[in-house]
């Protein structure tokens, strides 16, 4: 897997709104890339970026107020930002496609599902309406809904939902993607549909092939299903490593926070530490580091400078000055 | 420790009507369906379960905000199951609800100050007296005074749920029923509102029922653990033995569950097949036998009743389970 080339590659994204009340830095400096086969997670918390990332890769971010200021995406080699509405119809759903949090909205509730998953299919694959019909029931088995044939037939209202994020899954593997961008698939689910759907998605990445970005809030999650993580704070990446990495070695002070804000049960903690304050306002984020007012280990130099994303041998990137200067140090001995 | 509240056989069931016109009553969601039990002054009592398990529906019954279909509710040794009027008003005073969802959950067009202090005003506190319990309050939330003449859209997620939580304490109250109070906010939000409960409770010796489907939050700050699965208590018990010695498969399918932020640990996980039966129509015997791996000719026959285990606080309800006391008198602990 290591030595395929990266089938989505994200540079430098840029991705502002232009509000009234200023400008909104929603994604600010995001690259990443991810091969066939492997699962990169994004986790961060509300406003940290992470869906406006997969919204610009999708580039469907609201326009107005939002528009991809600076940065490339590029798809098999390819960038997607000077491609035209009509051109990225094509892609959508066909070689990048998407699942959402809530499968309840992101179904159109007055169509059946077969309806809906035949205008996908037949709007990407030259098949006829028979079949298509037929596709649409081999992809409802594949993700373990019984008696598919029967239930293509129903309404998405007539779905439990850990059943309706399966129909979601089955269209966005409709025409066998590349990239499978999933937006919290699991977050409005219970834990025992949890485990079921992250097996399912496990189980489809083996069989298909493609390569999955997990954007989730939950590290939990990221620890089963991700090969590689990016974690984001304010807009930008601050730690990005492998899975077994990052919780092994986390860097970043807000990594760190996060990881021991979480009740464990194989370790209980008389009280969890929590990060301290709120995330920063994105209109109006603070000089320097914009982790620095939360920030523990916070120095003087933390609130004039920005910190740039520095590598270490293990391909583990942080940003944070911590490491910026033991860097320095190895440098001049 | 004192006994607080003891619940006993209690059930809620809704009616569904058919007909427009001469509506008959053709069934009833059996929310809750018979479940005992205890409370003890100043402990943490966790609920867990699935959506749609009656988790929500119990709490609230508890607090006589629903009317029981049947049973018992006793608060201090007093019978209030049918209290009504102006000793249920007094009785309300005791007992709080907090919420899931703090957007919901505060009038938008009432300030803070208006909405802490109107459960005061409605038990006659003098203005003064209102006024010095606010400037207390807040301070205990871990909110500034200055944000007092505000109206909730000016805060966070976190910032509101501190609001909630400090109306809740407004009248003092023994027992708080917290129904998923932190499930709506970021972990790093979610660590401090956590944090605080647990110095409010020390504080003010509070009695908490914490309604939650996170399992490691409810570990985290449960002394005792109740598991519902449709409408009954499977397992309860003494927090580390129930989940360091889970005896009912649904306990232990639902621990499996849990994605837990360490990735090099790999558990055997058991994965539930199938959705939640409808609680307007659940499955004869045990009710969790449709999903349950081991089910066997007797749990679709009888239904199983929660018997002691031995040597610990212990109890489960499952015919597989051999060690247990065949006592059915421990069962009404």
């Amino acid at each position: 897997m290591a030595d395929h080339l990266p089938i989505l590659e994200v540079e430098d994204l840029h991705t502002h709104f232009f509000t009234k009340s200023g400008v909104v830095k929603a994604v600010d400096g995001v690259s990443f890339s991810v091969k066939p086969g492997e699962t990169l997670g994004i986790v961060g918390e509300s406003g940290s970026g992470k869906s406006i990332t997969a919204m610009s890769i999708m580039k469907l971010v609201p326009s107005p107020p939002g528009r991809i200021v600076s940065g490339d995406i590029r798809f098999k080699g390819e960038s997607l930002l000077p491609k035209k509405e009509k051109e990225m119809r094509k892609i959508r759903g066909k070689d990048i496609s998407m699942i959402f949090q809530d499968p309840m909205t992101s179904l159109n509730p007055v169509f059946s599902v077969e309806k809906q998953m035949l205008e996908t299919i037949m709007t990407h694959e030259n098949m006829n309406k028979q079949q298509a019909r037929i596709r649409a029931i081999e992809l409802l088995d594949l993700v373990g809904i019984p008696d598919a044939a029967k239930r293509l037939k129903n309404y998405p209202h007539e779905f439990s939902g850990g059943m309706r994020q399966r129909v979601m899954i089955a269209m966005a593997l409709a025409c066998n993607p590349k990239v499978l961008i999933a937006d919290e698939p699991t977050t409005a689910l219970d834990v025992t549909i949890q485990a079921q759907i992250l097996d399912l998605l496990k189980k489809l990445q083996q069989e298909l092939g493609m390569a999955i970005i997990m954007i989730t809030h939950d590290l939990g999650v990221v620890a089963e299903v991700c090969d590689r993580v990016m974690v984001m704070y304010a807009g930008k990446p601050v730690e990005f490593s492998s899975v077994k990495e990052l919780f092994d070695k986390p860097k970043h002070p807000y990594t760190w926070g996060l990881l021991s804000s979480i009740p464990q049960i194989h370790n209980r903690k008389e009280r969890l530490e929590a990060i301290k304050g709120l995330p920063p306002d994105l209109r109006d984020l603070p000089k320097g580091c914009s982790f620095a007012p939360r920030c523990s280990h916070v120095k003087d130099e933390c609130l004039i400078k920005d910190p740039a994303l520095s590598e270490d041998e293990t391909d583990h990137f942080v940003r944070c000055l911590l490491y910026e200067q033991e860097e320095k140090v190895t440098v001049h001995e | 420790m004192s006994e607080l509240l003891r619940v006993q056989n209690l059930k809620k069931h809704f009616p569904i009507y058919k007909g427009a016109i001469f509506p008959k009553q053709t069934g009833a969601v059996q929310a809750v369906d018979g479940i005992s039990i205890t409370v003890n002054q100043g402990e943490t009592l966790g609920l867990v379960g699935e959506s749609g398990c009656g988790k929500s529906t119990a709490g609230r019954t508890i607090l006589k905000l629903l009317e029981p279909t049947d049973g018992k509710i006793f608060y201090k040794g007093q019978d209030i199951t049918d209290v009504k009027g102006e000793e249920l008003r007094k009785l309300r005073k005791e007992m709080q609800l907090i919420f899931q969802d703090p957007y919901a959950s505060l009038n938008p067009r009432k300030t803070i100050e208006q909405t802490v202090t109107e459960p005061m005003k409605i038990f006659g506190m003098s203005k003064e007296k209102r006024q010095q319990k606010l400037d207390k309050l807040l301070e205990v939330v871990g909110l500034d005074s200055y944000h007092k003449s505000r109206y909730p859209h000016e805060f966070s997620g976190g910032q509101r749920q501190r609001i909630g939580i400090a109306r809740a304490l407004a009248l003092d109250p023994e027992l708080i029923i917290c129904d998923e109070p932190v499930s709506a906010l970021d972990v790093s939000i979610q660590a401090q509102v956590i944090n605080l409960m647990e110095d409010l409770q020390k504080e003010f010796n509070l009695t908490y029922i914490f309604i939650a489907h996170d399992l490691s939050v409810v570990h985290h700050i449960s002394d005792r653990v109740a598991v519902m699965y449709l409408g009954e208590i499977v397992e309860i018990g003494d927090v580390e033995e129930l989940y360091g010695n889970p005896k009912h498969p649904y306990t232990k399918a639902l621990l499996s569950s849990i994605p837990e932020a360490r990735p090099l640990e790999k558990r055997e996980r058991i994965t539930l097949e199938g959705d939640l039966p409808s609680p307007s129509n659940p499955p004869q015997g045990c009710k969790f036998h449709t999903r349950c791996p081991w089910a066997e000719d007797i749990c679709k026959q009888k239904k199983p009743v929660l018997k002691q285990v031995p040597g610990a606080e212990h109890q489960v309800a499952c015919h597989l389970v051999k060690e247990v006391v065949e006592d059915t008198e421990a069962t009404l602990v």
